[in-house]
This record gives C-alpha cells, structure tokens and sequence, in this order.
C-alpha cells in the first residue's frame, strides 16, 4: 500500500478544506471500499482525511416526514432503525440484501453511494481501464464482462455500479446533501451518479473538495406495495448480477404511480421514468409488467458474458413487480422468489 | 484548522483491548488486524482474505462485529476491542466456545476465531432466530471445511441457553 498523510478532521468544515488542498486527497470513514481499494493499489490518495468524529451520525425526521440520514449512520444502524423498518421497508430490504453484518456495521450511508465499481479489470492494477487510467483502454469489452452492464454503456466503460442501498434510494426518489469549499448543495438522487461516456473516471456529479453530508427520503406512499428482488450467483454475500426495487402506488387493481430502479445493469442505479409513467393508469397484472420490462430494455447491449442479463433483466422486473402489486415483498432471509 | 495531521512519525492512538488499556503508537496504514498479530501478538484473529470477503478476521469494535482487515488502527481511537483472546473469563470457555467444541463445528479450525466473534456479535444484535436467519446472519464467515452445519448447531445451542437462563430470571 502506498503511505499516505493521515488527518483527522473534527469538523466538517476542516474535513473539505484538507481534501479540497490537495488534488488526490480522500474522505475515509467506514473504510471498506476505500481501503481494499488502497491494498490493490487501484487508490492511491497522498491524503486521507477521516472523517469519523464528524456529527453525521444520526437519522434525523423531516418535517414532511421523511428521514434525513447522515452520511457517517451505518449501512446496519439505517437498515434496523425503526423509523426505517416501519416506513421504507424498502431501503431496509435492500440494505440487508447486501454485503455480510460485519460490513454493515462498519459501512456508512456516504460510503455506500460512493463506492467504486466491482468490474474485475478496475480491480486489477496490471490491466489497462478507462475508469483507473482515461484512455487506457476497456479489456471488459472484449474480455470477460459476466458482471457488467447492458444498459447505458459507453465505448470507453461498461461497469456497474455495484450498491444495493442506493437501488432502493433511487426508486425512493432520495436527494445528496453534499458540503464544499463553495457552500452546501442538494443533488437529486438521478443526478448524482452518472453514466459512464467519455469520462468513466467520474462516477457521480459531486465536485473535490465536496463531502456527502446527508441523504434525504421523502415521505413515501408505498405500503406494502414494494420488494426489492436480488439475483446473485450465491444466495448471500454476494453481489448483484441484476436487482430490481420496485414501489407501486395502487387505486384497486389499477397502477396510480410505478417507480422501478434496477441494479447490477447500468453505471449507475437504473431508472426509466418514461416508461414508469406509460404504467400509470394500467391494470397491475403480468401484460403490463412485461410491456414495461420490454420498454425498459429496449435499447439494452450485452457484451457476451453478459447477455443473459437482458432476459434476467426482463423476468427480474416482471417478478419483482408483481411481487409489489401483491404486497409480498422479497424476504432477504429464506431467499425464495415467490 | 483545529485538525491534527498525523502523518509525522507514528500515531498516539488509546484502545481497549480485551479488557486492557492500552496507549499505542501506530503508522496511519496499520490495520486493526496487523495491530492485533503484528504488534500485539494476539494472533487468534486470523488473516485469511485480508480483503474482507472471508471473514476470518472478525472481532469485536464496540460490541459489534467487523472486518479488522479493513479498517485502520487509527480511525477507532479510543475503542474498545474484543478478540477470541478475549471472550473466555479466566478458566472459563465462552459458552460459544464450549458449543463449538460439542459440536464439531470445525475442522481445520483457521476461520473458528472469526465465526465464534461474529456468532457473538449475532447473539448481542438479537435479530436472528431461526436456522435460516443464523445462516443468513453468518454468511459473512466462510468455512472453506464446510462445517456451516454444525457452525449452526451451536449457535442454536447457545441461543436455546441464553433464552432458558433468560426465562429462569425472569421466573
């Protein structure tokens, strides 16, 4: 690993005046994406700043009667809060479908929308990619892309981004509290990561210097008209190769409102509001889920390993969907798809 | 800025570790896991992946369990640390560990420290009950043996005490 200078911030103002000083300077609080990412050599920051002695620990309701989360709350203390299970059983859901407890408990809610993706060339430091070095090449393209996307692609990069939790932000509709050199921002939850172009190096729209305060939910209607459905090669432990978070808002048997994000497909948590809006007003059952996951994928490429996935994509929309429109979420304990 | 920059020579760091208060000095790139083995020679806390994918190097932070190969000894300053070095009073085995001595939940052994931190853990959170849920709650400790049967069996065993004593106070 390379050395680095190590600062311990004990405000939040100090935490973005020493990352904004120095170019390659990084935030560290959780630590396990950043430093695994540091062990291979694929990070290399000359200065952490930890920023785990900042008050952003807490989960705080708003008062439309949301919850605004802070960034140091962690990926278990948001998943079993009891505002949280109560309310956005969702983002609960989603929460516990991903990593192991003991990760949970050390990852934070900053952290986990800021982590890099899981591609296996990013990972591997002697291997050319776009997103570790611009312009040096994508082997994923040629090479072995199981995991990748098929949605958004670009000719330079082709990665997912690998969260669970910020699958279910998506689909919440979430705003990105962020902090820097020039002020305070929010950024709404679709504009914060991005998609890959000609800059995969850039996984979201924050700017150096900025630091991830909060996240916002807003109140939410759903009921028990939600799931989140995660296909994985094992049944825990294990990341995504498609998952989808659906909410439906339901007047009888017809679809008022449909919001559905999906993970594992795309660069960044997907969502097709077009579609989602051509859902309203139609009858919930299998012939309109199916319509939506054909105009969801209709411009979806897979790369060879990772054909399957627009198919897997397609079922996973469908069974998610009527798993909402039931009102028989996904449990993440027995794994069975019911 | 009121910030302290740490990066000349090492850094002073206070932790609780099994008990002990103990002053340190550590570089800002010295994991929890290496200060354990390393440092303080408590070599029960095992380095399996070293990338937090197997589990082997779960201990305790807090009373909550964690991957020690991915967290700095710096960042947890001032906490309070528990390894299989410190989970049994005096002569006495964690009931833990006498479960899994009874019932095999083990062969070669190397990732027993980290599956019986994390069981404590899972028993302190309270949130699994089940057989399923205790499998789901350990999925984060890979047992390349495959004893994840008997694994369960004690921790099952060890629940079903904790549940009767708990009953015997209340009664």
């Amino acid at each position: 690993m390379k050395r680095f200078e190590y600062i311990r911030a004990e405000s939040i103002d100090d935490a973005i005046a020493a990352i904004a000083a120095v170019p390659d300077a990084r935030a560290v609080a959780g630590g396990t994406n950043l430093i695994d990412l540091m062990k291979y050599d694929v990070a290399q920051p000359s200065r952490l700043v930890d920023i785990n002695r900042l008050p952003l620990d807490t989960i705080e309701e708003t008062s439309e009667g949301g919850l605004k989360i802070g960034a140091l709350v962690t990926n278990s203390a948001l998943a079993w809060d009891t505002r949280v299970e109560e309310h956005f059983p969702l983002l609960s859901s989603a929460i516990l479908a991903g990593a192991s407890p003991q990760l949970r408990n050390a990852a934070t809610t900053g952290g986990n929308l800021l982590q890099r993706t899981r591609c296996y060339y990013f990972y591997d430091a002697c291997t050319p990619c776009n997103k570790r070095e611009p312009g040096s090449g994508c082997p994923a393209i040629p090479g072995v892309n199981r995991i990748h996307a098929i949605l958004g692609t670009s000719d330079a990069c082709i990665a997912t981004h690998p969260s669970d939790m910020c699958v279910a932000l998506a689909a919440l509709d979430a705003t990105v509290h962020v902090a820097g050199p020039g002020g305070t921002r929010t950024i709404p939850f679709a504009d914060f990561h991005r998609l890959p172009g000609d800059q995969p190096e850039l996984d979201n729209t924050m700017r150096h210097g900025e630091l991830i305060t909060a996240v916002e939910v807003p109140p939410s209607r759903f009921g028990a008209h939600h799931t989140y459905l995660k296909i994985r090669d094992r049944l825990s432990y294990a990341f995504a190769l498609v998952s989808v978070a659906a909410a439906l808002t339901l007047d009888g048997d017809r679809i008022v409102e449909a919001r559905v994000a999906m993970g594992g497909v795309a660069h960044k948590p997907w969502r097709d509001r077009l579609a989602e809006a051509d859902l309203a007003g139609k009858q919930a059952d299998a012939a309109a889920f199916q319509d939506f996951a054909d105009q969801v994928l209709e411009g979806a490429v897979g790369y060879g390993h990772n054909s399957f996935k627009i198919d897997l994509a397609r079922r996973a929309m469908v069974r998610a969907l009527e798993q909402a429109a039931a009102g028989t979420p996904q449990r993440q304990t027995d794994k069975r798809i019911n | 800025m009121s910030s302290r920059n740490l990066q000349q020579g090492d850094v002073p760091i206070v932790m609780t570790i099994n008990g002990d208060r103990l002053e340190l000095h550590v570089s800002p790139w010295t994991t929890l896991l290496d200060l354990l083995r390393d440092h303080l020679h408590l070599t029960g806390t095992k380095k399996g992946c070293d990338h937090g994918q197997c589990g082997a190097c779960t201990v305790l932070i807090d009373g909550r369990r964690i991957n020690s190969c991915l967290v700095f000894a710096v960042m947890r300053d001032g906490a309070e640390v528990t390894t299989i070095e410190g989970l049994a009073k005096d002569d006495s085995l964690h009931p833990l560990q006498e479960a899994f001595i009874e019932r095999d939940a083990f062969q070669c052994g190397y990732c027993t420290p980290g599956q019986i931190c994390s069981a404590a853990g899972l028993l302190a959170e309270d949130r699994a009950h089940s057989r399923e849920e205790i499998r789901e709650h350990m999925s984060g400790n890979i047992c390349r043996c495959g004893a994840y049967t008997n694994i369960v069996d004690a921790i099952e065993d060890v629940m079903a005490q904790e549940q009767s004593q708990q009953k015997a106070k209340v009664a």
